[in-house]
């Protein structure tokens, strides 16, 4: 038994999913962010696996769309933990719950 | 990849990574959740490696395990009178609902698709290859994505500015 292109894809599934629910569901802003990064890291790993497995003209591509998308949730961290700081300082809590200025 | 010692590590590393990550569910502090998520972090590096994947492997250390973990946790410890219970909103039966259907989606898809996979083998190593790649034929993507990260620099200070 060896280990195929549909085991890393497996994994990446259920990480994904738990990212999605750890996103969906917690109360804490911050908890959100960091399911956002964990559906983030299973999409990279899926782009890894089938740069390795899968037959390509450019098989390094795949290495280089992981680095961008590394950059661009670097800076999204950065920019959505200073929104989450932002709203701390106004309303003295980041639960979404109470963050509700704009329900009808 | 036949040979035992890559097999013992894939399983090694998916069960570190996806318990990690079921753990940053099931804790009730917010503070061992960043944790947890720094060991699934760790565990992707790991799963990279496998893949022979190293400049990724080691720049997923650098950045997830090193800066934007660092930055969850300030974040967690700049708002220190909001609640660390890490609890869940109305949504979590449907989030629920909804993450178990996409896993069963995808991993379906993952198991039943015949992928034809490539016979031609592990990489060597990827640094020099990606370096050239990123400096010649993603030059464009490149330099944007350099702005890209000016951009958030700068706006991430504007919007924290006390002034």
């Amino acid at each position: 038994m060896s280990v195929e292109l549909s085991h890393y894809l497996l994994v990446g599934a259920i990480l994904f999913s738990i990212g999605l629910y750890v996103a969906l569901a917690k109360r804490n802003a911050v908890g959100i962010l960091m399911g956002i990064e964990l559906m983030f890291n299973a999409v990279n790993l899926t782009l890894i696996a089938f740069s390795r497995f899968a037959e390509s003209p450019q098989p390094i591509a795949g290495h280089v769309f992981v680095v961008f998308v590394i950059t661009v949730a670097a800076a999204e961290a950065a920019l959505a933990l200073a929104l989450a700081v932002l709203v701390y300082r106004n309303r003295e809590t980041i639960d979404i719950d109470k963050i509700n200025l704009m329900r009808w | 990849m036949e040979d035992v010692g890559s097999i013992v590590a894939f399983w090694v590393l998916s069960v570190i990574t996806v318990g990690a990550a079921l753990m940053v569910v099931a804790v009730r502090n917010l503070i061992h959740a960043v944790l947890f998520l720094i060991l699934s972090f760790i565990g992707v590096a790991g799963l990279y490696l496998t893949l022979s994947a190293d400049f990724v492997a080691i720049a997923q250390i650098l950045i997830y395990a090193g800066a934007i973990s660092v930055l969850i946790l300030f974040a967690v410890m700049l708002t220190p009178r909001a609640a660390r219970d890490n609890a869940e909103t109305f949504l979590q039966v449907p989030g629920l609902v909804l993450a178990a259907l996409v896993a069963v989606t995808m991993g379906a898809i993952a198991l039943v698709t015949d992928w034809s996979e490539a016979t031609s083998g592990p990489m060597s190593e990827t640094a020099e290859a990606i370096g050239e790649a990123l400096l010649d034929k993603y030059v464009l993507p490149f330099e944007i994505a350099s702005v890209v990260l000016l951009a958030a620099m700068v706006g991430a200070i504007v919007l924290v500015r006390e002034d």
